[in-house]
């Protein structure tokens, strides 16, 4: 339970174990909202406080309600409701005070809700039975490594925009290809983080 | 039995929790919508037939009541009616409305025309027209397989004789169906208009003919016969210029295969609420 531990797990989940482009969660507002660098940040700070937000609540509820009841199949229910409480909360909080973020966002802004990503860290957390602090650093690396993913893949298509594709492939697919491509590099952290944190 | 009980309870106290949160939050951080986008909203139809422009209704009120210069004729399905009530909301003078309807420019139905190519493929005209300009001896026409009819939201146009038909007393004038048509031959023409090109074809007279009975062949007596130059000729295909039009009928006499058409397009019934005829 040292710093050692901490760094391990918050890097692990921004390079190595990236929830994007590791385990492939959260890949309809990385695709949907990575066209504009500026919206890419604006998504990424909210799905990271989401997701910190999400943790800080939806652990206590798993191991101070859930499971003295013995009623851990509740899990996917109660996390989804908190889930989907915190990004009305979100909602209305952007809405007041970012009006041009909350307009940007549009409809990815309740898409939160269902993202993927957020449900993971939430149950990954329970699943690998880390403590209250792991939870949190875990979540926090999930929202950073949320972000790097975001900002590089925004700044890949603003170049992929400039660029003179064959017909067939504009729009979607090279997007897609280049999704993979980002993926592809970031097996190259595997490992790296466990040889120097262990 | 208990533990149900239990799990609902638990369920919904979070829930309840969570609830009077929420309702705490959005009591103090409320963003009051702007009045004049509210009773602009309330204004429109809201069909959300875009034929303004705009993503739908919401899109549009958004957009006159905190942008500069937006113009507040643009809601065709809403017509003068709406046009008036929003202009008076924002203090301006609405511009004079024209009502429009859609209309096919095709009169090849079955008899006239025939098929050239056997086309097997899937059954919309998008499809149809990628494979030689789609199976029919003429390359202009109508195909018939109702992309139009699918995306009318009012069910105003169906498919008879192999050829699109619209229903002017249902029409909105969305212009929905003249965006998807694949030939591009749906046009949005005014509610008054007297008489109309049944017809599309560029082609050269003669070949016109053998590919359809009743197409333009581009032979200019109409244009000779009008008396106020309303009607003229273009790549072997006649035009009616509307304004100019006052509806004499010589241009329909006088024309020799009966691609001219005197028409009346019914406006919708005086008083329907456009979203009465929205299908299901």
């Amino acid at each position: 339970m040292d710093m050692k531990n901490f760094a391990f797990i918050l890097f692990s989940a921004i390079l190595a174990n990236n929830y994007v482009l590791k385990q492939f969660l959260g890949i309809c507002p990385f695709l949907g909202v990575s066209k504009k660098l500026d919206q890419a940040t604006g998504m990424s700070i909210a799905v990271t406080a989401v997701i910190l937000l999400a943790t800080a609540v939806t652990w206590p509820i798993q191991h101070l309600i859930l499971n003295p009841l013995n009623m851990g199949y509740m899990q996917n229910v109660s996390f989804i409701l908190v889930i989907a409480s915190l990004v009305q909360m979100l909602e209305m909080l952007l809405k007041k005070f970012s009006p041009s973020l909350h307009k940007g966002l549009g409809v990815y802004l309740p898409l939160i809700t269902t993202n993927c990503a957020v449900l993971g860290v939430t149950t990954i957390n329970i699943e690998k039975e880390y403590t209250y602090l792991e939870s949190l650093v875990n979540a926090l690396g999930a929202g950073l490594g949320f972000l790097l993913a975001m900002v590089l893949f925004s700044g890949l298509r603003s170049r992929i925009d400039e660029c003179n594709i064959p017909k067939p492939f504009r729009g979607l697919p090279v997007t897609l290809i280049a999704a993979s491509f980002v993926s592809l590099a970031f097996i190259g952290f595997g490992g790296v983080v466990e040889s120097i944190f262990t | 039995m208990n533990d149900i009980l239990i799990a609902a309870l638990v369920i919904s106290g979070v829930g309840l929790v969570l609830g009077i949160l929420l309702a705490i939050v959005s009591h103090f951080f409320a963003v009051p919508d702007d009045t004049t986008f509210v009773t602009i909203r309330e204004c429109l139809p809201g069909i959300n037939c875009g034929a303004c422009g705009y993503k739908g209704c919401d899109d549009y009120a958004h957009a006159l009541a905190e942008e500069e210069g937006v113009k507040p004729n643009l809601c065709i399905p809403g017509a003068q009616t709406v046009a008036d009530q929003i202009g008076g909301i924002l203090g301006v003078e609405a511009e004079p409305f024209e009502d429009v309807v859609a209309f096919v420019a095709c009169n090849g139905h079955c008899d006239a025309t025939h098929d050239q190519n056997r086309y097997d493929g899937v059954k919309t005209c998008h499809a149809a027209a990628q494979v030689h300009g789609g199976p029919g001896a003429c390359n202009y026409g109508c195909l018939g397989y109702g992309d139009c009819a699918a995306a009318c939201p009012a069910g105003a146009i169906c498919i008879k004789d192999g050829i699109a038909h619209v229903d002017t007393s249902r029409c909105l004038g969305c212009g929905l169906c003249a965006k998807v048509c694949a030939k591009g031959i749906i046009y949005m023409v005014p509610q008054d208009t007297q008489v109309v090109v049944m017809c599309s074809s560029k082609a050269k007279g003669a070949d016109a003919r053998k590919a359809c009975q009743n197409a333009c062949i581009g032979c200019k007596k109409c244009e000779k016969n009008c008396p106020h130059e309303a009607i003229h000729v273009a790549n072997n295909l006649a035009f009616v210029m509307y304004s100019k039009c006052t509806g004499c009928g010589q241009c329909v006499e006088n024309c020799p295969t009966g691609c001219l058409k005197k028409v009346f397009f019914p406006d919708l019934p005086e008083g329907t609420d456009p979203k009465s005829l929205l299908e299901e």
